[in-house]
């Protein structure tokens, strides 16, 4: 499997009235064109991991690191042009929310059109039909109407296949999806999750998943990683998690209550100093 | 059914109308003193309207509901707050974001005449768990824990016997989901406190409730014990689909484990 992604000692600063905070502290994976979950709670790091590798980082925060390369491009040290070529084309992302990660003035299908037509020089009619075509390709039973609608036109999980057909309109090699499906019901969740499984298949993308649900993500991800307080504190091939071995790990997955499981009161992490060090 | 003791929320098919929407469709349940009771479903079912409905905040077109006996007309009265109390589901849009904890737990209390006001919110911030050192501090200096943890405080500074809890850890991460969860247990336990609790996760309300009602459109699907749902006796499709759902993705072509 050709690798896609090298990240070595990723580090993300944040300059504060009160001192740095160290949001990523050293992080390093490689990714080929496989499904990895990163998995931590509010403030682990995970969204900042993504967000340093689209790109995305405010620009007054400090992004240090080995090696950050994207098939070839060492990407710390691309013009900002170049980054603007990738983000969107190459690299994609979806968000949490579509209620507000969409362009609430802009119908859905313009706003896929906008996507296609920055990246690639595509005629109008040609543009339009790729975006219907995607429509159709993330399971929305009537592309023509959809297209013409505006964001709060859609419900939560229409609102999510229309940002990602929008992401995968380019046919990117990587797509990063940031809690992708936390917004949405529960048996919607799983509706998304399949239309993304078929096309990171289909179209061999490399995906990163985050997500602070651990069961989800092992259910759906090849391998995972566990961030805690900016570094990772396991590495776990998906289907092996059960016998993951830092308590960090063990307790995200033990603090969920389970149907038919009794466990009262729920088991909390007990955090230790250790494992931020 | 009609003999002691009195229930503390009787619904009964209630109707809630917006403009020409109906959003729930003659819904009846009814609470025992002490109970913890679920309502699951997926957006736009309705069981956060009928909680809604129950605290005054949605408007009723039919149907009626009690509390301990007494029947609920319109405009709701001072004494039916001191009874119930709601905790709603995003801390970050239901504390005042210019109160401090101190002001936030004072004024239900100062609405309500209270007296020892200091031992009042000095109790209720040892009670969920954040001792005085919080008490002046705004929400935003707050985690997401804390503040639901603030709001919880401030339901119970009245001391009610009903609480209605709307999706109160759906904005936390799963390990402080549980810590929540496990404060609203030991509260009911130690005030003998009755739950009306909403969530779309099922796993959630089996392990909180005793019983609990699957909604879709407005409307029961399904009422059951939470034991019948941990044995899968479920009768319908609709719940058979939330329990599978509950459990996580399942590649198509791989047997389910």
């Amino acid at each position: 499997m050709s690798t896609l992604l090298t990240v070595k000692d990723l580090r993300v600063q944040f300059p504060t009235r009160t001192g740095v905070v160290d949001a990523v502290r050293g992080v390093s994976f490689t990714l080929g064109r496989e499904r990895l979950g990163i998995v931590g709670e509010s403030g682990s790091g995970k969204s900042q991991t993504g967000r340093a590798i689209m790109g995305l980082t405010p620009p007054h925060a400090k992004i240090t690191a080995e090696t950050l390369n994207f098939d070839g491009i060492d990407l710390l040290h691309v013009s900002a042009a170049e980054r603007r070529s990738l983000r969107g084309n190459r690299i994609a992302m979806i968000l949490q929310d579509p209620k507000y990660s969409l362009n609430p003035v802009m119908s859905i299908g313009r706003q896929i059109v906008e996507t296609l037509r920055t990246h690639e020089k595509v005629s109008k009619s040609e543009a339009r039909k790729r975006a219907l075509d995607m429509l159709a390709a993330v399971q929305i039973r009537d592309p023509e109407r959809v297209f013409d609608l505006h964001p709060h036109e859609v419900s939560g999980g229409m609102g999510q296949r229309a940002m990602i057909a929008m992401m995968l309109v380019t046919g990117p090699e990587l797509l990063i999806a940031d809690e992708p499906t936390s917004a949405l019901d529960v048996t919607v969740q799983l509706d998304v999750l399949a239309i993304l499984d078929n096309l990171v298949r289909d179209r061999g993308m490399g995906l990163i998943f985050i997500s602070h649900d651990l069961r989800l993500v092992s259910s759906f991800c090849d391998r995972v990683i566990v961030m805690y307080a900016g570094r990772i504190v396991e590495e776990i091939a998906a289907k092996d998690l059960h016998n993951a071995k830092h308590p960090y790990t063990q307790g995200l997955l033990n603090c969920m209550p389970k149907i038919g499981a009794d466990t009262h009161p729920l088991p909390v992490l007990d955090r230790k100093p250790e494992w931020a060090a | 059914m009609t003999t002691s003791p009195v229930k503390a929320l009787v619904v009964d098919k209630l109707e809630v109308t917006f403009d020409r929407f109906r959003a729930l469709r003659g819904v009846s349940l009814d609470v025992m003193p002490g109970e913890s009771f679920g309502l699951v479903g997926e957006s736009g079912s309705g069981k956060s309207t009928l909680l809604r409905a129950v605290a005054g905040l949605a408007p009723t077109s039919g149907g009626s509901i009690s509390v301990n006996g007494k029947r609920l007309d319109g405009k709701r009265t001072k004494a039916f707050y001191r009874e119930v109390q709601m905790v709603f589901q995003d801390p970050y849009g239901s504390l005042h974001p210019r109160q401090t904890v101190d002001r936030l737990l004072l004024e239900p209390l100062a609405v309500h005449g209270f007296a020892d006001i200091e031992k009042r919110i000095l109790r209720a911030l040892d009670e969920v768990g954040l001792g005085s050192s919080f008490r002046f501090r705004y929400s935003h200096q707050l985690s997401g824990g804390q503040r639901q943890r603030v709001a919880i405080a401030r339901a119970l500074i009245l001391e009610p016997s009903i609480l209605l809890l709307d999706e109160p850890t759906s904005a936390l991460d799963a390990s402080v989901q549980a810590e929540v969860l496990n404060l609203l247990e030991q509260i009911r336990r130690d005030r003998k406190l009755t739950f009306l609790m909403v969530s779309h996760d099922l796993a959630v309300v089996t392990h909180m409730c005793d019983r609990l009602m699957v909604m879709q459109n407005g409307a029961e699907v399904e009422r059951l014990s939470a034991a019948d749902l941990a044995a899968r006796k479920v009768t319908q499709a609709y719940t058979r689909n939330l329990l599978v759902a509950s459990e996580g993705f399942v590649r198509p072509g791989t047997p389910a484990a």
